[in-house]
């Protein structure tokens, strides 16, 4: 079921156009990513969901009202991390989960949030005192304190290291498992396609294509990758026959056989026939990045 | 509401160079000054009073203007560019109510800052206690509205949180002047005396509450009058990311 309606949403800065017809729906209880490069639009366009920005054009719903007109009864279903927002520097984290609470009618227990969160050992420090992975993740509390229904996160880990980073996804993964719907803001390809259930793609103001991780990759037909190295010296005509290779290609001692279908097991059933093995055996495949190129033309990292 | 007030007080608390020049600094330059001996004994140049009695109002205004002028203003200017406002706009509580706690903390903190005073003046210089009570409360009240509203302002036009700094410095050092902090009003000529009359946060009203009787209703106006134009310019003009 759709808990978030967006319809031909247009936002203009001045002339430029932000945001130009962009469609898409979100289902309760799902990580919904909305992916592009910086730039791109994808702000814009959930700050238009939050009601932090009156669109130029089309209507959005969220759980049922009005972002501009609800704006009331909305702040207390949807709970937002924003793009670098900080808090004073000396407030300490229990304070600030306090004072947020407040402002909730039934807030959650901010105790058992920093639980939940690993800042329980942290109540007591004053914000500028935390590391960077500390604070988004203080953000995040921020943004569940309010027990919604709807969290949008915005670049969420940016900035964050690799570790950080790995911590901060079973985290956004928890807040789902609890039945919250997860709107997730990213230019990290890795992070959508390990995190969301779907996907919108937004390039230069436009939405490019909605779908599953794996839905966006199969666009780019499935095209594979067999990379390998021979024990012992093969004929390259027995794999160049087999109907699933289009193309072989020899870097060294290895061998790199391209082509669809089920290609490991072509290969690898006429390597055991010659009594070779194949050694270094590593398969790649399409990737979001490659998806991306091919839906836009263009490179998403930076 | 009252959540975030006390919590903007402890984060008050918690900054020592505030604390310091809003809270004590008054106090501290009247011991200091007081320590001279010609400056609390009675001269004819000060029209028979002493240094100590007539510098009490100006120095009623060093709190006025280090709360209104300084502090105000770079907080709030600050809260704006760390997006602690626009995480506020987020919630179901608006962020103007976050501006209103901070003028209530500078009132409460102004408030502790003059009783300091008073007490510190009427037990080691033995200068009187404000004649007209009510009088005094009330341009007290209205001098820090008035540099609140002005403050607020320099915050809502300033586009980061450095030039809100550099744009309130100025007015700061302008209200020191005319509330002769820097030099006592005494020897200031009598058309910047009477500039500083008018000037929030009313220095010669407060300096009428206190020596004499009741201060002109004129002056308080304009207090009132600044306070409402500077208010409703800001709030109009106020930007919240």
């Amino acid at each position: 079921m759709a808990i978030i309606e967006v319809v031909d949403l247009v936002k203009r800065y001045d002339r430029k156009v932000a945001v130009d017809g962009v469609s898409f729906t979100v289902d309760e209880g799902e990580i919904f990513g909305i992916l592009g490069p910086n730039g791109a639009g994808k702000t814009t366009t959930v700050e238009c969901v939050e009601g932090l920005r009156t669109p130029d054009g089309g209507t959005i719903r969220v759980d049922g009202l009005d972002p501009r007109r609800d704006r009331a009864e909305l702040r207390t279903r949807l709970g937002v991390q924003l793009q670098q927002s900080e808090l004073p520097d000396r407030i300490r984290v229990g304070e600030a989960l306090d004072l947020y609470a407040s402002f909730y009618r039934d807030p959650a227990d901010w105790r058992d949030l920093l639980d939940r969160l690993g800042l329980a050992d942290r109540a007591g420090t004053e914000y500028r005192k935390l590391s960077g992975g500390q604070k988004q993740r203080v953000s995040i509390a921020l943004a569940l304190i309010g027990k919604p229904k709807i969290a949008v996160l915005d670049e969420l880990t940016t900035g964050l290291d690799p570790q950080a980073r790995r911590d901060t996804w079973s985290l956004v993964e928890q807040v789902r498992d609890s039945g919250v719907t997860v709107v997730l803001v990213t230019h990290f390809m890795e992070e959508a396609e390990r995190l969301c259930d779907r996907i919108a793609l937004i390039d230069e103001g436009k939405l490019v294509a909605v779908d599953t991780p794996a839905g966006l990759v199969s666009r780019v037909d499935g095209e594979q990758r067999v990379r390998f190295r021979p024990t012992a010296p093969l004929d390259v005509k027995l794999l160049e026959e087999l109907p699933e290779v289009s193309q072989v290609e020899k870097h060294g001692p290895q061998l790199v056989v391209t082509g669809t279908g089920n290609l490991l097991h072509a290969v690898t059933s006429v390597l055991a026939r010659n009594h070779i093995v194949a050694a270094d055996l590593r398969i790649e495949q399409a990737g979001l990045d490659d998806a991306f190129i091919r839906l836009t033309g263009r490179a998403l990292t930076e | 509401m009252l959540k975030i007030v006390t919590t903007e007080w402890k984060l008050f608390l918690r900054d020592p160079s505030m604390v310091v020049f809003a809270v004590l600094f008054p106090t501290i330059l009247l011991l200091v000054l007081g320590a001279i001996p010609a400056l609390r004994t009675p001269d004819p140049n000060f029209g028979n009073q002493r240094f100590v009695d007539a510098y009490m109002s100006s120095l009623v205004v060093v709190t006025l203007a280090f709360l209104g002028l300084n502090k105000l203003p770079t907080t709030v200017a600050t809260y704006r560019e760390k997006g602690v406002l626009r995480r506020f706009s987020t919630t179901p509580v608006h962020p103007a109510r976050l501006l209103v706690a901070q003028v209530v903390v500078n009132v409460i903190a102004g408030v502790i800052s003059i009783v300091l005073l008073m007490v510190a003046a009427r037990l080691v210089f033995d200068i009187d206690l404000p004649h007209h009570p009510l009088g005094f409360l009330l341009t007290f009240l209205l001098g820090m509205l008035s540099l609140s509203a002005i403050g607020l302002l320099v915050a809502a036009w300033a586009p980061t949180a450095r030039s809100a700094g550099g744009w309130a410095t100025v007015v700061f050092m302008l209200v020191m002047f005319f509330g002769g902090v820097y030099l006592p009003r005494f020897l200031l000529p009598d058309f910047l005396t009477v500039i500083g009359d008018y000037l929030p946060p009313g220095v010669g009203a407060l300096q009428e509450s206190w020596l004499g009787g009741s201060p002109d209703p004129v002056h308080l106006g304009v207090l009132a009058l600044v306070t409402a134009v500077a208010g409703t310019v800001a709030a109009k003009s106020f930007r919240w990311e």
